[in-house]
């Protein structure tokens, strides 16, 4: 209904050129912001260049969903594909920018006040430049059909992240050493990538990913292919916080400013997840002999581990913030693991997950924010009888929390359900009782947080009970009650994961 | 009012008086006169629907699906009106009670005890009209969530302890088994979770390993039914607020969990099924088990609430018990175990409440004698006892009658030697208690003076004695309670079983 109605009120070029326009506009925009008189100026363009893109990604779902199965091909500087680079939306990267750009805009609303309370006169149209560059990238990243192109994305992310990453200096100097293990680890996993890309294009002599992947079958049994493969795979788990490549996140989402921590939750790790989603279905193929038992044998176990691994070293966190990042990567592992399974429900229910992880890790790094403001609060000490003092700001968190643990009514139970239903399909049972583990302890680290929010008095008596900003509670409340609508009324997202994981696999798509 | 109004006024009408409740907080008398309201009016809801029932409809309001086969539906049969009745009555009686004992006892935050009071019965009424696997688990979460606070209502370290162990174990196990089964139930039964009279499984086809393992997964899953060695949050959770214990760990929340495995054992499994699953003899030997080790460990108890909490372990494996044995007569032992511990428990509970806020005694030991002082509360306790031995002319008789006659009808030689001895242990545990105090042994002490002048409430004496009374009115009304729930059990069951009634 929505859909339609952007789709019939927007203007020809908005339609013809929406996907390319997702990714131009916010970079075009991101040098203007560096010359900005005003920082105010600067947020408000933010904000524009975001919802800008937020409104193309919802035009390019609306034409998605016309057509099912359909596909947008753009040809960049109408240069024929597989010569030139094509832009290329299906039903997948469609989901995944409208996550990736409606969560962007949520972000830049709401990063008024807490930046503007963290970095008191400092030159924050330099700050928000660099996430409208961030931005820009992870866009680029989704939205891209070219193997090589994402890579330029990615760095263009990444570079713009390590510096977010390292403005959380001035509150802590820690984020320094953090940022800089970002930066290595980062580097790391993109001259991965780029080397499996290179293997690739040695073997096929293409960068097209269409192209690629018309042109694996015949390469099946090509060393350098499998090799190709296992570059990309260890690539870009390092930039989705894949277990073991994920020590570079616990410290870059706690140290981060509050208002990048919750930007990089929601969106950078899933978009690695989609190029990985892209990398493993739509290029290659999983009836490839080799793929099947990469999946089975090598990502199940990881993805097992860090959900076991990841929930036990978050229950033992007192920096919330720290908490928070590690049962991201716990609930990262929820996500391969729907991905291992390799078939459509299974990826299916991996998309679910990676989309609803996004709206409850985004609304609880978001109400950590608020709480770091108005009361300098970081472990789960200083967060004792939050909930009489900031009972607005804590119901939000409260909500986002069940929906991690994952209680019934919750967006998280619906795909842990849809996970376990794809698991249990496939007949891993043992994978299921992992699942419903992982669950359980969860129970742990967030009930720890609630008991101390709600039923502890505080340290030292507060004097002055304070909310967070309004500019905050606002993107913060429509992520709760996002939340709790689609664990009522899950045909949205759900629909969404099917169609995308329906595109990954390529199942009924035009040849 | 039409059926799909009734299910959703009884739904919201708890939701109601939470608001209520929290609207008036700072004016006590307004705030108790919205859950007296809000109970008795619930009550009439529930009557009317129970009234449809009887005349042989089920009401039923869908309300949505979240994703295919996964959808918020209620529907009333009558075990769940069962449920449902008792509930609701027994609501209005603890609330007169706990004016009185909270009051009585000077107790803090308030307000938030009564909302968590009125959220937890909302949650009842949902797990006692759910259609589908799905809404039931829904509300036995919101049950085991809202009733968190009020275990931890006295907020110090032992409080929270117990707490935490009430919490976890209800949590660890309904999310470790419960929802695994209720996961594996929807992938063997093609994407469906509903109640189905015959059973949903019946049809399926499983193999006797995966019947067995999805038994064991719902039976130790519905942690609330306390069968061992999942019963330790029952004890854990009587550092709750006595009107807590009375109402939620010997009604509302227990009877909950039996109500559970009985409604799975009927409308998932279906006799024929349950009685060629395997696991259902271990689980038969587990609940037996259950029975005599409690009442062995309650009879160690000098805590009257520990006491009688092990008890209440014994006498929900009864209804396990019933609901396993899978033919007509046990189901109905165990329904009517459900509606004649519920009065004869929450009587007990509220004694030992009423002596706390007179005395400040808790130990069984320093009751004796204090029946001169407090006749009528004893009295009360005494008949509730009488009634959990399953004497007549007391509710608590009919259940182990049926028992014992599904036992027999399944040829089972243990069950009954079971039955004989729990009923002996009853007896060693829980009449010492109010003869001592009646009639105390020569040469013991007098009594200790009232902690309280003028000793217990009025109210937290007379709602002990009023449902002392119903125990004596179950014993009488169990023909037309059985004629009331033998439609449920009537679908599916085996045949030759008719005749033999």
């Amino acid at each position: 209904m929505i859909l339609e109605t952007v789709l019939v009120s927007a203007p020809d070029w908005a339609v013809r050129h929406a996907a390319v326009l997702i990714v131009v506009v916010p970079m075009l925009l991101a040098p203007l912001l560096a010359l900005s008189p005003s920082n105010r100026l600067a947020w408000v363009l933010t904000i524009a260049g975001t919802a800008a893109a937020f409104w193309f990604s919802l035009i390019l779902l609306a034409i998605i969903q016309e057509v099912p199965g359909s596909a947008i091909s753009y040809a960049l500087g109408n240069w024929p594909p597989p010569i030139g680079i094509e832009f290329r939306i299906d039903a997948l990267n469609a989901m995944i920018l409208v996550l990736i750009t409606g969560m962007g805009m949520l972000a830049s609303i709401f990063a008024w006040p807490t930046l503007a309370a963290e970095f008191r006169g400092e030159r924050l149209n330099l700050f928000l430049c660099a996430f409208l560059l961030c931005f820009a990238g992870l866009a680029g990243v989704a939205a891209t059909g070219d193997a090589f192109n994402l890579f330029v994305f990615l760095e263009v992310s990444s570079l713009a992240t390590y510096v977010l990453v390292a403005m959380g200096a001035g509150k802590d100097r820690r984020a320094l050493p953090a940022a800089f293990d970002y930066l290595i680890m980062g580097t790391l996993g993109a001259s991965f990538y780029v080397i499996g890309v290179g293997l690739i294009y040695a073997a096929t002599g293409t960068l097209n990913m269409a192209d690629i992947a018309a042109q694996l079958p015949a390469l099946s049994g090509n060393r350098s292919v499998q090799a190709g493969l296992a570059f990309i795979i260890v690539g870009l788990g390092l930039k989705a916080a894949m277990w073991p490549l994920h020590q570079w996140l616990p410290n870059a989402y706690a140290f981060a400013p509050g208002f990048v921590a919750m930007f990089l939750s929601a969106t950078a790790t899933k978009v690695a997840l989609y190029a990985l989603i892209r990398w493993l279905f739509t290029i290659f193929q999983p009836e490839l002999a080799f793929e099947a038992a990469l999946l089975k044998w090598v990502l199940a176990p990881l993805a097992m581990a860090a959900m076991l691994i990841c929930s036990v070293q978050a229950i033992f966190q007192s920096d919330v913030r720290r908490m928070l990042a590690y049962s991201s990567v716990a609930q990262v592992g929820y996500i391969l693991l729907g991905i291992s399974v390799g078939t459509a429900a299974g990826v299916s229910a991996g998309l679910l997950h990676l989309f609803n992880h996004s709206l409850m890790k985004g609304a609880l790094f978001m109400a950590v924010a608020g709480i770091c403001l108005a009361y300098q609060a970081r472990t789960i000490r200083d967060f004792a009888g939050l909930g009489r003092s900031a009972p607005f700001t804590m119901a939000a968190f409260g909500i986002a929390g069940l929906s991690l643990i994952g209680v019934p009514l919750t967006a998280g139970f619906i795909s842990k359900m849809q996970l376990g239903y794809a698991l249990l399909d496939q007949g891993w049972w043992w994978a299921v009782a992992v699942l419903v583990f992982a669950s359980f302890l969860a129970v742990f680290y967030i009930g720890r947080i609630l008991q101390a929010v709600f039923f502890e008095p505080p340290l030292n008596p507060r004097k002055n009970n304070k909310e967070a900003p309004l500019l905050l509670l606002i993107p913060l409340w429509i992520l709760a009650l996002a939340n709790i609508f689609y664990g009522i009324d899950a045909s949205f997202p759900a629909g969404l994961a099917a169609d995308g994981a329906a595109a990954a696999l390529a199942l009924g798509a035009p040849q | 009012m039409t059926p799909q109004l009734l299910i959703a006024a009884a739904l919201c009408l708890p939701l109601l008086v939470a608001v209520g409740v929290a609207l008036f907080g700072k004016v006590p008398t307004l705030r108790e006169g919205v859950t007296i309201a809000g109970a008795v009016a619930l009550f009439a809801v529930v009557i009317q629907l129970t009234l449809l029932v009887a005349g042989g409809a089920r009401p039923e309001l869908y309300i949505g699906e979240t994703v295919p086969g996964l959808a918020i539906a209620f529907k009333l049969e009558p075990l769940g009106a069962l449920f449902a009745v008792v509930a609701s009555g027994l609501w209005i009686v603890n609330s007169f009670y706990s004016i009185g004992y909270m009051r009585g006892n000077r107790e803090r935050n308030q307000t938030r005890f009564y909302i968590c009071f009125a959220l937890a019965l909302c949650g009842a009424m949902g797990v006692a009209m759910a259609g589908n696997l799905f809404t039931l688990f829904i509300f036995y979460e919101v049950l085991t969530l809202s009733t968190y606070p009020l275990v931890a209502h006295r907020g110090d370290a032992a409080a929270q302890r117990g707490a935490r162990i009430y919490l976890l174990t209800l949590l660890g196990t309904s999310i470790g088994f419960f929802l695994m089964a209720i996961i594996w139930t929807w992938v063997v039964a093609g994407q469906r979770l509903d109640f189905i009279e015959g059973g949903l499984l019946a049809d399926a086809g499983l193999s006797p390993f995966v019947s067995s393992a999805l038994l064991v997964l719902f039976v130790f899953g519905v942690g609330k039914a306390a069968l061992m060695p999942f019963h330790f949050w029952l004890p854990s959770a009587m550092v709750a607020p006595t009107p807590v214990s009375a109402l939620l760990h010997a009604v509302a929340v227990v009877k909950a969990g039996v109500f559970t495995i009985m409604k799975i054992s009927v409308y998932v499994f279906g006799v024929d099924l349950l009685q060629a699953t395997p696991a259902r003899d271990v689980l038969l030997g587990v609940a037996g088990f259950t029975i005599i080790a409690a009442s062995l460990i309650a009879l160690t108890q000098d805590n009257l609430k520990s006491r009688l909490a092990y008890s209440t372990i014994a006498q929900l494996a009864y209804v396990t018990l019933g609901a396993l044995l899978a033919v007509e007569a046990g189901a109905l032992g165990g329904s009517l175990q459900i509606a004649a511990h519920a009065a004869a428990k929450i009587t007990l509970f509220m004694c030992a409440g009423a002596i706390y806020v007179a005395t400040g005694l808790t130990t069984v030991s320093s009751m004796q004698g204090l029946g001169r002082k407090m006749p009528l509360v004893f009295t009360a306790f005494f008949i509730a006892s009488l009634s959990i031995i399953g004497l007549p002319p007391f509710g608590g008789m009919w259940p182990k009658y049926e028992l014992l006659q599904g036992a027999a009808d399944i040829g089972n030689g243990w069950i009954p030697a079971v039955l004989i001895l729990s009923a002996l242990l009853n007896i060693a545990y829980l009449l010492p208690v109010a003869i001592l105090a009646l009639m105390p042994l020569p040469g013991t002490p007098p009594a200790k003076e009232f902690k309280r002048p003028g000793g217990a409430p009025a109210l937290t004496v007379a709602a002990p004695l009023f449902t002392a009374a119903l125990c004596v009115v179950l014993f009488f009304a169990a023909g037309p309670i059985g004629d009331f729930l033998r439609p449920a059990f009537a679908a599916g069951s085996a045949p030759g079983l008719e005749e033999f009634r």
